[in-house]
């Protein structure tokens, strides 16, 4: 377990410039280590991204192929189509971001601070659920949140589903199938990459600093406020960061817990590429999801002013 | 108030345990219903206990098969991601080179990067070339997404050693060679570990790329995903509930190798 536990979260790789001399021996080594992998990034990774944006751009059929004929209004046509989709997308991740982080942040305080010789097994129970096909797990809240199993009992006899219902959060008495079920398993996948990072930058906090604010008279709740929050923001940061990109772009949860009226960006480009085979609106929708994503990074991690995450 | 004072000193504890809850509320509805005898073809309600798909695990016509070719991407993905990050990974912390930023954003980009988009966009390239889909394009695809984790995992693990000990291998008269398979891949193997174990996780379990590059061969996800539509079998489950016993008890016993150890070294 220590391995796992000691990897950082990807997003908070800091990096402070390596202060060794250069090595003079062998000037030529880092670029052979660098070449086979950075050479697979490139032809896997970026080569894709100029593929896909000159397949957006470009007309024609399956039977007589495509051409690049510079064709923009392919986006305005995506856009204008499935705009709702964009939005829900936004949205649901969004929701799932802040459930996420509200759920994660007491757990992951409890492993660093407060669980003592638990804390191994804990960060076990946390991690160990990955190695459970994250569809067999997503599957199993349909038994969860079945039409007639307990969840909906209790909520419907607490009159809460019908405060969702008129929110517009479920529909119909039933969770199943509502955009309500769709944020819950989204929250449900994503939950241990807000954990982790969390975990890791409230585990370097230094404990005489709790002490320090406590001798100083701040209450408990002031302490959190002032000096723990304060110096987890690197992993708040990358655990939102974490939570959200995959959630924005995910299409499992809202088609094996939604309806059609709770698809998400991420389904309509499935059954663009896969079914309809309408590539060039495929590749345009994934080109602004991109854009999209890229743009609000760029602008949070700035706004938050930890740009060392990249 | 004694009872709202122990409250509030444990609300912490309690809001974490109940995290804990929701995390593994799922894996114990897999488990309990791995031993369900369902109805119809959908395993999603309680119908009576039975063990008849814990006896036959592989009674179900293509699963163990798509288990097996998932079982064969993750280790070879595997082994690719790990020698191609520990090498990129070496080279970041221990070279000075040019254009560092480019290959930090390019090892950094995947991650950032909603998996949907990586997917459709390799589906272009695929599409392009006019390659065949199948295994080889998954496991093109796995090697990609694994190695930016496998890079940050090593990279961060080397940053923390001590340089000194290689120079003191070298002042011992080690070969570079020699000072490289003693001293640091020794050190360096917990974080070249945790990145194998992440990538092995990851491609063994991925769904979104893998769908849309896999062509007609179906991996373990897949056949989840398309039984989600035709009819779900209780094997499934089994499959799920020994996965996460398998991992439970791999790291348990890990733990308890390193602890011994950590005793004895004492």
């Amino acid at each position: 377990m220590a391995t796992l536990s000691e990897a950082p979260p990807p997003l908070a790789a800091a990096e402070p410039e390596t202060k060794k001399a250069p090595r003079k021996r062998g000037k030529w080594t880092p670029y052979w280590l660098l070449l086979p992998g950075i050479l697979w990034l490139v032809v896997f990774f970026a080569l894709p991204m100029i593929y896909q944006g000159s397949t957006s751009i470009q007309t024609g059929s399956l039977e007589e192929g495509y051409k690049v004929t510079w064709h923009f209004v392919t986006y305005w046509d995506a856009l204008s189509e499935y705009w709702p989709q964009f939005l829900r997308s936004v949205f649901y991740a969004a929701a799932a971001t802040v459930l996420c982080l509200l759920l994660g942040y007491p757990l992951a305080y409890l492993i660093a601070f407060r669980a003592g010789r638990w804390r191994n097994l804990i960060m076990i129970l946390v991690i160990a659920p990955f190695f459970t096909s994250f569809l067999i797990r997503t599957l199993a809240w349909k038994t969860i949140l079945a039409d007639n199993g307990p969840v909906v009992h209790v909520l419907n006899s607490l009159h809460i589903l019908s405060v969702t219902d008129f929110l517009g959060w479920t529909a119909g008495d039933r969770v199943l199938a509502t955009p309500l079920a769709v944020v819950c398993g989204l929250t449900y996948n994503f939950l241990p990459f807000m954990i982790l990072p969390l975990y890791t930058s409230l585990e370097r906090i230094d404990g005489r600093l709790h002490e320090a604010a406590g001798d100083l008279y701040a209450k408990p709740w002031t302490t959190f406020r002032k000096v723990t929050f304060p110096l987890s923001m690197p992993g708040v940061v990358s655990g939102t960061l974490l939570t959200f990109i995959p959630a924005a772009g995910d299409y499992v949860n809202a088609e094996l817990l939604g309806s059609t009226d709770t698809r998400m960006i991420g389904n309509v480009i499935q059954t663009q590429f896969l079914r309809i085979l309408d590539y060039p609106t495929a590749a345009a929708l994934s080109f602004i999801l991109m854009a999209a994503i890229l743009a609000m990074v760029t602008i949070y991690i700035r706004r938050s002013g930890t740009e060392d995450l990249v | 108030m004694p009872f709202v004072n122990w409250l509030k000193k444990r609300l912490v504890v309690i809001a974490g345990l109940l995290t804990l809850g929701y995390l593994l509320l799922p894996n114990v509805i897999v488990t309990v219903f791995s031993f369900n005898k369902p109805k119809g073809r959908f395993n999603y309600e309680w119908q009576q206990f039975s063990l008849d798909a814990w006896k036959q695990p592989c009674g179900v016509a293509d699963m163990c098969g798509s288990l097996s070719i998932s079982l064969r991407i993750a280790t070879l993905a595997t082994i690719g991601a790990t020698v191609l990050g520990t090498m990129i990974a070496f080279a970041l912390v221990r070279y000075r080179f040019r254009a560092r930023g480019a290959v930090n954003s390019l090892i950094f980009l995947p991650m950032a990067m909603p998996e949907v988009v990586m997917a459709a966009s390799l589906l272009t390239l695929f599409l392009n070339m006019g390659a065949q889909l199948g295994f080889y394009t998954i496991l093109i695809a796995h090697i990609m997404f694994c190695l930016s984790f496998v890079v940050t995992a090593v990279k961060a693990r080397v940053m923390s050693m001590d340089p000194r000990l290689e120079e003191a291998a070298r002042d011992l008269y080690a070969g570079p060679v020699q000072t490289f398979v003693r001293v640091t891949l020794p050190i360096a193997a917990p974080g070249i570990a945790a990145g194998a174990l992440l990538s092995f996780a990851l491609s063994f379990d991925d769904f979104i790329i893998t769908n849309f590059n896999a062509g007609s061969t179906v991996t373990f996800p897949m056949f989840v995903w398309g039984s989600a539509q035709r009819g779900t079998p209780v094997q499934i489950n089994v499959i799920g509930t020994a996965m996460f016993l398998v991992a439970v008890l791999f790291v348990l016993a890990s733990m308890l190798i390193n602890n011994r150890r950590n005793r004895q070294k004492a």
